[in-house]
């Protein structure tokens, strides 16, 4: 007799209780809201950028692809990602390991610096570059006098893609770092293991998935980037032009294809990283959960 | 391995953790360091490991001053109140963690690291569970993992913080047992932090019962338990009331009238008086004794607890008596404690 009632009081799935479920209705109508916005604003766009890519047919997408300028403009774009994301690997996870593990002076200090880049404009970013080795600023004619172009080469194109994905990668290790704590560390080295092996064999498995999590924001950062680089690049064709600032030029010169092509090239790397993304997520959820969404 | 510790101090953030703590602990013996939190016993613990340098003092392995020596050099086995198993490692790669890492030509090949994690797999009766996830085991196995991946370096020391403490009451019984039996067979000088009493007197050879960055008292279960040098360790290790006393011309009063207690070496003035509620006997008259009213009567496994007002103040304490005795109808209770000891009264434990 009791079993029926017991059994309407059974929770509801998905950890969402009765009392805050809204109505048939007014759930409808929130999802739609939520669709109805995403496709505006981020799906339809995407589907217009394939769209004008293939506007001409399949031949001229593949030829504009294949111009000098633009495939000098891919190389570009990849030589920074390859410089830049390492580097901010290496120093994501030093940063990381250290406001995790360690008690210091600084350390609030530190944690604020990291998240610099996502509270200042890009375009600012870039500016800082141009007054600290500009023509009129100290350090570039001294550099310039030592054979070292900064500003309007890839150094400075690397240097200004560096300080804009920089956060990236610490952001998602710290969190999962502070969570995980140091009790593997002190039993490693307990058992013998010194700081290379227990970096290697402990902490970067431990880490991995928030690790690769991470990467993948930052290279998709790191290729799109536009207001900083733009900024010390100096525009040059076939030299200094990233994807993005290619795109824009194409654009401007009412190459309406070619743009869309090499858009529909940086669209693509943003589908592969979505994609990798959930993929990890439905498979290490768990082990994501620490670490904050962007 | 005898490990000396030597008038250590320990300070976080000029906060005392330990304060000039000294401790000799003899080769193969079981040692527990018993408190309650923030009593210091898993600092001196994490300090024996040289997890943690002291402020001051030292620490002697053997003749050898370990004091400046890392972990690493200290070969120290450490269980942690976690276990901290390696959780992408099988069973049998956690085990053999501490061989692997060895520098070249002190490391075991393969074969020999595999063999030797199943042996101590079947030291720790887990025998067949090698290709098993730390995540698919229970606390307990859990448990003995970590033990074995700690004895697979051959520590001089082995030290266990709190290692039953995750564990549920039935299972913690068993490893107590098994812990024993191990500590036996392999004659490690063993080191456990513990806030159970229980587990520190059945378990050690010897308890260290601490409070408040100090060593109260050092002995068997026996000596801390019969006699507790301090109303501390007699408040802490077991049943325990306390009355405060007068002493006036070797007698022990309760307000105005003696209880029938002598204490002729004790110098006179205010004091508390300590006694267990078994260690009690019933009085009919009272001409010396303590009286007081049933307030409470609580039915504990075999006996029957009997809490007791005592005397104008109202001083509560409690007696042990069998279930079904005479006195437990009574409204009014006198007895006179059979086992007591005088603590003289400090300013601040009044």
């Amino acid at each position: 007799m009791a079993d029926p009632e017991i059994k309407s009081y059974e929770p509801v799935h998905d950890n969402i209780s009765a009392a805050v479920t809204e109505s048939r209705s007014a759930r409808a109508l929130l999802m739609t809201i939520a669709f109805v916005f995403l496709g505006i604003f981020l799906l339809l766009p995407l589907i217009i950028v394939f769209k004008e890519a293939f506007a001409k047919g399949v031949g001229a997408y593949f030829t504009s692809l294949n111009d000098r300028d633009t495939l000098s403009a891919i190389r570009l774009t990849l030589t920074v990602a390859i410089i830049a994301v390492p580097l901010n690997i290496v120093f994501g996870i030093a940063a990381a390991w250290a406001i995790a593990k360690f008690e210091f002076k600084g350390k609030a200090f530190l944690t604020t610096l990291i998240d610099l880049p996502f509270s200042v404009s890009p375009v600012i970013s870039g500016l800082v570059y141009v007054l600290l080795f500009g023509a009129q600023a100290m350090l570039g004619p001294w550099l310039k006098s030592h054979g070292i172009e900064i500003l309007f080469a890839v150094p400075g194109i690397v240097l200004a893609t560096v300080f804009v994905t920089f956060p990236f990668v610490a952001r998602e290790l710290i969190p999962l770092m502070q969570e995980q704590g140091i009790g593997d560390e002190e039993a490693a080295l307990s058992l013998g293991a010194n700081g290379w092996q227990v970096f290697w064999y402990v902490t970067l498995p431990n880490i991995k998935w928030g690790l690769l999590y991470g990467v993948l924001l930052c290279n998709a950062r790191a290729m799109g980037e536009f207001g900083a680089v733009s900024v010390v690049s100096g525009h040059i064709r076939g030299m200094t032009n990233t994807m993005p600032l290619h795109v824009e030029i194409l654009y401007n010169e009412y190459n309406a294809v070619g743009a869309f092509a090499v858009a529909s090239l940086l669209a693509g790397l943003a589908l592969v990283t979505l994609i990798l993304k959930t993929v990890l997520e439905m498979r290490y959820g768990a082990e994501l959960a620490a670490t904050r969404g962007h | 391995m005898e490990v000396r510790v030597a008038n250590v101090r320990k300070e976080f953030d000029r906060f005392p953790a330990l304060r000039d703590v000294s401790l000799d602990i003899r080769s193969g013996e079981l040692i527990a360091l018993l408190g309650p939190s923030g009593s210091g016993k898993t600092t001196l613990l994490r300090l024996i490991a040289g997890l943690e340098r002291p402020t001051a003092g030292k620490i002697f392995f053997g003749d050898e001053d370990a004091s400046s020596k890392t972990i690493q050099e200290r070969n120290v086995g450490f269980v942690f109140q976690h276990y901290a198993l390696f959780r992408h490692m099988t069973v049998a790669d956690n085990i053999g963690f501490g061989l692997k890492v060895r520098p070249g030509a002190t490391r075991p090949s393969k074969e020999e690291i595999r063999s030797r994690a199943s042996e101590l797999l079947n030291l720790v009766q887990l025998s067949g569970l090698e290709k098993r996830y730390p995540a698919q085991l229970s606390g307990g196995q859990r448990q003995r993992v970590a033990l074995a991946r700690a004895m697979a370096i051959e520590p001089k020391v082995l030290l266990l913080d709190e290692p039953f403490g995750a564990l549920d009451a039935q299972v913690r019984r068993e490893l107590r047992r098994w812990l024993r039996e191990i500590h036996d067979t392999t004659g490690h000088t063993t080191v456990f932090v513990t806030h159970d009493q229980e587990e520190a007197l059945e378990l050690a050879d010897r308890v260290v019962v601490m409070s408040q960055g100090q060593i109260e008292q050092i002995g068997t279960a026996d000596e801390v338990y019969d006699t507790p040098n301090s109303p501390f360790v007699f408040g802490f290790i077991g049943e325990s009331s306390s009355l405060p006393v007068r002493i006036t011309d070797g007698q022990v009063w309760i307000a105005d009238r003696p209880i029938g207690l002598s204490a002729p070496n004790h110098p006179p003035g205010d004091a508390l008086l300590y006694f267990r509620p078994h260690d009690i006997e019933l009085l009919d008259g009272c001409s010396g004794c303590i009286a007081g009213t049933v307030v409470a009567s609580r039915r504990v496994a075999g006996t029957r607890r009997v809490e007791l007002e005592i005397g104008g103040e109202r001083q509560r304490v409690e007696i042990e008596l069998p279930v079904d005795h005479i006195a437990t109808q009574k409204s009014r209770i006198a007895f006179r404690p059979s086992r007591w000891k005088l603590f003289p009264v400090k300013g601040a434990e009044n």
